[in-house]
């Protein structure tokens, strides 16, 4: 992976840069640079990419976190803002040239306001804390990422984060309430509240999702949702992904739109029932997992309908969950899936390409090809309901050219996805992995007007560089404008 | 305005704007035309109308997906999705009675662009929370595409959201991929009679932090209530009773059961509580919706205020005392507040004043003059100020998707190209 190349004379000046940092914030290990500390800062979640920062910053106030993007902004030193390091897609990757910012130390909830329905956090503050610290007074916030124990709100904010839930509660940006969020140049805004929507151009919505090339969050107001009175699964194993996919296709035609819709092929169930002992169904080639929350009466009856319709898609194995354990002991299965299948194979490459639900048989199909082409086995867990998958490719690293050849699978499948009309990422961001991907799922001109934001917000490309574009144009010719005044007088275009 | 031009092909929109941009004319850009009369008067040389460029081009109910071109009316959208059952989810209102013109009318842009939702964005989120991805021409007469078909998509910068809440300054967009929500079952409205107005809106909060999935929370003013077409409602708001209204939808046996969990768990704040059911609900929900309690008298001016919910009636009741004779109701459980302010005050600023102010002391929030004549459109901010930062930022976007300011100039602020 090709990353801009290190300014020398940032390097050079590095004493200079930690220095200026120290004065900006002065607490005691507010600033570290000592090589074997910085190491802890070197990779995220995608840990086949390391770099150590040039130094990395882990300011307490918002003041502090405007001064040192003001730095950036004035002295051109590089930031990569970090949360709690837990991407998948590299999007905390450091830069050898540059100050990464850690929002660790900004870990409190500051305002839980149950009558409006919201928390106001800190962004350093864990996605799971915040359903925790409310989780008394029958509240939780939605967006469940399989990270949320570690994970932090403002990460999920950068990422767009989604989680099990995303078909009925839907992603971060839609449980946002407010932003504080600091510029490069250091200015403070504070975008939405307590209240819906915004008044003029959606910037909160632009910034959730921007992987840390638009500012920094440094406060976050969500929305919570009370719980749901009670929550059942349905456990139904199939003789074939197919059977399994049109009993998705009509449980979603039917009217219903369960919590969570999760689909394993086989080596995915083999691989969780060996892990797990949660009981799954050895002999089904696909595994689907169905939730349904709320009011009792209501899924009482739902379940009672996709039972039924599970039968009649030919479900040879199904079980209803008879109480909060067994619930729990069904999910216990997937929510393992990916240390599962670190069991089985010494590395795993975990894809996140979205596709059209009723693709899934020809996708797993050509999948299968790969892996035989490929030499790699593949293991499939599948947000079936809103058509996010994730194939677990099996390699071992210490095997020569292995991560090489996962890594073009996972290319390929990728572009599969987006040959049938889904998305090159999900949930999991484009970052350095899918970085020089995007090509394949956009035109140079969709390209350009995504770069319009950048320019807009960091038109230095100070903020988070080498992430989501595979080149960065110059903002001022980008912004040139191709006037073609000759092209009148278009005899084509009807008037009136 | 000297031309209309009526593409009925993208290039020929890229074509329109091309021309536009060359000779530096700006353009108005209208689908049919039923959300004209919001925002500052533009400077516009021609009209882009766009309700040539019609068509459903994909609708796959089974994974809740629905594209099709900008102009493409609204009935066809409805018709399409009710044949399915289905709907959109963020209950776009119609404003075309409110505005002084027939209702039905409006395009699939016109429904998304301005991001206006109407009583379920409480529980189901607004227009851009359902745009998938999109087709439009910036601009800079360029075309382009944003986005996708799929439900979960962070692939690059999520520009579905700036086209939502642009009121068509950022790009003409020609074709619209939206996530489309299962018509419930059934639903059922517990309406709650006689409560203060703070007191009703204590009750939407209690009611939506509780189990029952409440899918829109609404309280009428007496006076206003007593508009209604609804008989139950009517008849309260003539005795000089309040109405607070509670939606629950889903399987009929569910809604039944949540119905009257609701006027259980709300009995100690209101003892006289009675249910209507789906039919009556969808009108006076309609009525909420589209804000119709308030259009008489014509020349009041309708403000949309959004706002922390439970501070939606002080923010009210402090506008009432600076603007004596303002009318309003309240929907997302307090958090939108509908105004209809007095015509006399269009002479002044229109109540900009004293309701910017009450925001400003109450926590917060935002005020669209929704409807006023175009004297005072022209002169007071019809869309809440940004901050300076916020304002700047804006500006750079608008000049990114748009250099010359050729897409509906002077919408949303005053603005002038750069030299």
């Amino acid at each position: 992976m090709r990353m801009p190349e290190p300014d020398a004379t940032t390097l050079d000046r590095r004493l200079s840069v930690v220095h200026e940092l120290r004065r900006m914030v002065p607490e005691p290990g507010g600033v570290i640079h000592d090589p074997d500390e910085l190491a802890v800062y070197e990779c995220d979640g995608l840990t086949a990419y390391r770099q150590l920062p040039l130094v990395v910053v882990l300011p307490q106030t918002t003041r502090q976190v405007a001064q040192v993007l003001k730095y950036c902004h004035e002295t051109g030193v590089k930031v990569v803002p970090r949360g709690a390091g837990t991407s998948l897609s590299g999007g905390a990757l450091p830069l050898a040239d540059g100050i990464t910012l850690g929002l660790g130390k900004f870990n409190r909830i500051l305002e839980v306001d149950l009558e409006n329905r919201c928390a106001v956090v800190q962004p350093g503050v864990t996605n799971l804390a915040i359903s925790t610290a409310v989780a008394g007074q029958g509240f939780y916030y939605a967006p469940d990422p399989s990270s949320q124990i570690a994970c932090s709100i403002g990460g999920n904010v950068a990422e767009n984060s989604g989680g099990v839930h995303c078909l009925k509660y839907g992603l971060t940006t839609n449980n946002l309430l407010g932003l504080e969020f600091v510029t490069i140049e250091g200015e403070v805004i504070r975008l939405g509240g307590k209240h819906l929507d915004s008044p003029g151009y959606d910037l909160m919505g632009v910034i959730t999702g921007s992987e840390g090339l638009l500012g920094v969050v440094t406060e976050v107001t969500v929305r919570l949702l009370p719980t749901p009175a009670t929550a059942r699964a349905l456990l139904m194993g199939f003789e074939s992904s197919e059977a399994a996919g049109d009993t998705v296709t009509a449980i979603i035609a039917g009217g219903i739109i369960p919590a969570g819709l999760e689909m394993m092929d086989r080596p995915a169930i083999h691989a969780a029932e060996a892990f797990c002992h949660a009981g799954y169904p050895l002999d089904a080639e696909a595994l689907l997992i169905c939730e349904l929350d709320g009011p009792e009466a209501e899924v009482e009856h739902l379940i009672e309908q996709v039972a039924a319709i599970a039968r009649g898609k030919g479900a040879n194995s199904l079980r209803v969950s008879a109480d909060e354990a067994e619930r729990q002991a069904f999910w216990a299965g997937r929510k393992a899936a990916f240390p599962a299948v670190g069991r089985i194979s010494p590395d795993y490459y975990c894809m996140d390409g979205t596709i059209p639900r009723h693709q899934l048989p020809h996708v797993l199909g050509r999948m299968r090809q790969m892996s035989a082409e490929y030499g790699l086995d593949v293991a499939n867990v599948f947000h079936a309901g809103d058509g996010n998958l994730h194939p677990l490719i099996l390699f071992d690293a210490n095997r020569p050219g292995d991560l090489e050849k996962a890594e073009a699978f996972g290319a390929e499948i990728l572009k599969l996805c987006v040959e049938v009309g889904g998305v090159l990422t999900g949930e999991h961001g484009v970052g350095v992995e899918k970085r020089d991907l995007m090509p394949v799922m956009f035109e140079p001109v969709d390209l350009a007007h995504q770069q319009q934001v950048k320019c807009a917000f960091d038109p230095r490309h100070r903020l988070n560089p080498g992430k989501m574009f595979p080149e960065l144009h110059n903002c001022a010719e980008l912004g040139r404008l191709h006037v073609s005044g000759g092209r009148m007088p278009f005899p084509d275009l009807p008037r009136f | 305005m000297s031309e209309t031009l009526k593409p009925a092909t993208a290039d020929q929109v890229v074509d329109a704007v091309a021309q536009a941009l060359a000779a530096g004319t700006p353009l108005e850009v209208v689908g049919q035309g039923s959300k004209r009369a919001i925002g500052r008067p533009m400077e516009a040389e021609s009209r882009l109308d766009l309700s040539k460029l019609t068509g459903i081009s994909l609708y796959e109910p089974a994974e809740l997906v629905l594209r099709a071109a900008a102009g493409t009316p609204r009935a066809e959208i409805e018709a399409a999705l009710a044949a399915e059952r289905q709907r959109l989810a963020f209950d776009p209102p119609d404003l075309g009675a409110l505005l002084g013109g027939p209702a039905g009318r409006g395009t699939l842009a016109g429904m998304v662009v301005p991001n206006l939702g109407g009583p379920r964005r409480l529980s189901a989120g607004a227009p851009r929370d359902h745009l998938l991805g999109y087709k439009a021409v910036s601009g800079r007469a360029e075309a382009y595409k944003a986005g996708g078909r799929v439900m979960k998509n962070v692939t690059g910068f999520d520009l579905c959201k700036l086209m939502a809440g642009s009121w068509g300054t950022l790009g003409v967009l020609t074709e619209l991929t939206l996530k489309v929500q299962p018509l419930p079952e059934t639903s059922r409205t517990v309406l709650l009679l006689g409560l203060t107005d703070g007191l009703g809106v204590r009750a939407l909060s209690r009611a939506m932090g509780g189990p029952h999935e409440v899918a829109a929370a609404a309280h009428l003013p007496a006076g206003v209530a007593a508009l209604s077409k609804v008989a139950a409602v009517a008849r309260a708001g003539a005795e000089g009773r309040a109405v607070t209204a509670l939606k629950v939808e889903g399987p009929g046996p569910s809604v039944a059961h949540r119905a009257g969990g609701l006027k259980t768990d709300l009995a100690d704040l209101s003892a006289d509580a009675e249910d209507i059911h789906d039919a009556q609900g969808a009108t006076l929900w309609q009525e909420i919706r589209d804000a119709t309690l308030l259009a008489e008298p014509a020349e009041g001016l309708i403000w949309r205020l959004s706002v922390t919910p439970m501070r939606g009636p002080e923010i009210a009741h402090a506008i009432v005392q600076r603007l004596p004779g303002t009318r309003g109701l309240y929907d997302w459980a307090g958090g939108l507040v509908w105004l209809a302010v007095p015509g006399d005050t269009a002479q002044g600023d229109g109540g900009a004043g004293p309701i910017r102010r009450a925001l400003a002391e109450h926590g917060g929030g935002h005020a669209l003059l929704l409807r006023g004549p175009e004297a005072l459109r022209a002169r007071v901010a019809v869309f809440q100020p940004e901050d300076r930062v916020t304002a700047a930022l804006s500006r750079r976007l608008r000049l990114g998707f748009d250099p010359r300011l050729i897409l509906n100039r002077g919408r949303l602020i005053a603005e002038q190209p750069e030299e």
